[in-house]
């Protein structure tokens, strides 16, 4: 573990009013891991559900207390859990998101595993969507206790048709993530689907229409085929709710509403590092500014750190230009993998950074990824990272 | 009747004995799910297919159709074929 550094002065001023907790998702259970004031020491909570598969922890930002696992185990079905006092107590949902039952003799869709949890635009307490495998958008009204099926998107002929099957989608199976609620408009929705494209809707997800245009899909297949499309994560810049950034299977991408042509921003990033990856992160206060982790797409896509040299890289210009952040970080032989869910970010200021891998290990810094400490290892495969802060 | 229960379930139930009734196997879980809210979902899944690694013993006799008919006095168990690490 790296030794702690002196805060900054914008963290010793916060320090007695802030506090960050950072969640952790793990193929074996997750952590809840309480931070001083400065970020510098983080105290484990935890295991929550030993063995069981959690995909996505999330804290409301509406009330600070309010926790949604996404979670299953190797041999028992998906379901939801809910915590009303930061995790305390843990309750089940009374109905997890489920398909709706087909008429005897047809093939009907079940849920294999929530993979992605969204609260609700903050005007709807309550309110939140989550993402599965296969492709299914749900929504709960009620905090997560049930939730309902978005069959505008669910149901409609030509989404079926891009949803594919399970060959179409990670090894993991095939994933709808990335649910962005426009905090101007509830009604206003974002989706990525892997595979099966990026989809907007601008009533409540009623109909939705693909975003795609100017997205490339893996070589020698035809880019107007939606069900090519494989976004691996796609964010909202919170400083300019118009501006989306997107991780791509084929590149880092940027468009800005009311564009629907996303530019290839990753372009600008050294040839032998590549834009290929899965997290994107973008800044909360600075709209051209986001961090991403490249892992190694060529030849058979080892989906490693490149050379075995984690890094992230920032663009302080919306993707003119990117700059390599790797103070602190391993210089050799770390071949990490870093999944869509596992980089995030706190709202402090200098901004948290914080990269989970598939190996086991939290890595964070407390400024802007300038330079970055190790604050948690010997975890089980880490499958996803937030943040957030707690209500007191 | 008579259900035993595997470990991962015993969050549900709090014993490894329970006791259900119906008059088919789908009837028992159902009963089971009122008793134990949470239950079914985690060993059938939404169109009522028994998920993998689940499996449903009847006095002994591997039974995969909910559709089976039961008496009061049969013994349901179920398993869960653990694997992988």
């Amino acid at each position: 573990m790296a030794k702690p550094r002196k805060p900054t002065v914008s963290s010793r001023r916060t320090a007695a009013s802030r506090r960050t907790v950072l969640l952790v998702a793990t193929r074996k259970g997750a952590w809840i891991f309480r931070g001083d004031g400065a970020r510098r020491a983080w105290t484990a909570d935890g295991p929550h559900f030993l063995g069981h598969v959690v995909h996505h922890l999330v804290l409301d930002p509406r009330d600070g207390r309010t926790l949604l696992a996404a979670a299953r185990t190797g041999h028992l079905g998906p379901t939801i859990f809910r915590s009303t006092d930061l995790g305390r107590r843990w309750k089940e949902a009374a109905r997890p998101p489920a398909f709706p039952k087909v008429p005897e003799g047809e093939r009907g869709r079940a849920v294999d595993h929530t993979f992605w949890l969204t609260p609700g635009h903050a005007s709807e307490p309550g309110a939140w969507y989550a993402g599965t495998s296969p492709h299914g958008l749900f929504r709960s009204a009620d905090g997560g206790v049930t939730w309902e099926p978005v069959t505008g998107l669910n149901d409609a002929p030509t989404f079926r048709a891009w949803m594919g099957g399970p060959q179409d989608g990670t090894p993991d199976g095939p994933k709808l993530h990335s649910i962005i609620v426009d905090p101007r408009d509830p009604a206003h929705l974002y989706v990525g689907m892997s595979s099966g494209g990026v989809h907007e809707s601008t009533d409540r997800g009623a109909s939705w229409a693909p975003l795609v245009k100017g997205l490339e899909v893996v070589e020698g297949l035809d880019p107007s085929n939606i069900a090519f499309h494989d976004p691996h994560v796609v964010r909202q810049s919170p400083a300019d709710p118009d501006r989306l950034f997107q991780q791509n299977h084929c590149g880092i991408y940027r468009l800005d509403r009311p564009s629907a042509e996303w530019v290839r921003i990753g372009k600008r990033m050294p040839r032998s590092v590549g834009d290929i990856g899965f997290p994107i992160v973008v800044h909360p206060r600075e709209r051209d500014a986001a961090w991403v982790f490249p892992m190694d797409g060529t030849s058979v896509w080892p989906r490693t750190a490149p050379d075995g040299r984690p890094a992230a890289y920032v663009t302080r210009d919306a993707g003119r230009t990117w700059r390599r952040l790797d103070r602190g970080l391993p210089r050799e032989q770390a071949w990490w993998t870093v999944k869509r869910q596992a980089m995030t970010r706190d709202d402090r200021a200098p901004v948290g950074l914080y990269v989970g891998t598939t190996s086991g290990e939290v890595w964070a810094s407390r400024d802007e990824g300038e330079r970055w400490a190790c604050v948690a290892r010997n975890l089980p495969e880490i499958y996803a990272l937030e943040t957030g802060e707690p209500s007191r | 009747m008579k259900v035993i229960v595997p470990s991962m379930l015993q969050s549900y139930t709090g014993a490894r004995e329970v006791t259900a009734e119906g008059g088919t196997l789908g009837a028992v879980l159902l009963d089971l799910d009122r008793r134990h809210p949470g239950l079914r979902f985690r060993v059938v899944d939404e169109q009522d297919r028994i998920r993998p690694h689940v499996r449903f013993f009847v006095n002994g006799e591997l039974v995969s159709d909910l559709g089976r008919a039961l008496a009061p006095e049969d013994v349901v168990q179920i398993v869960q074929a653990l694997s992988g690490g």
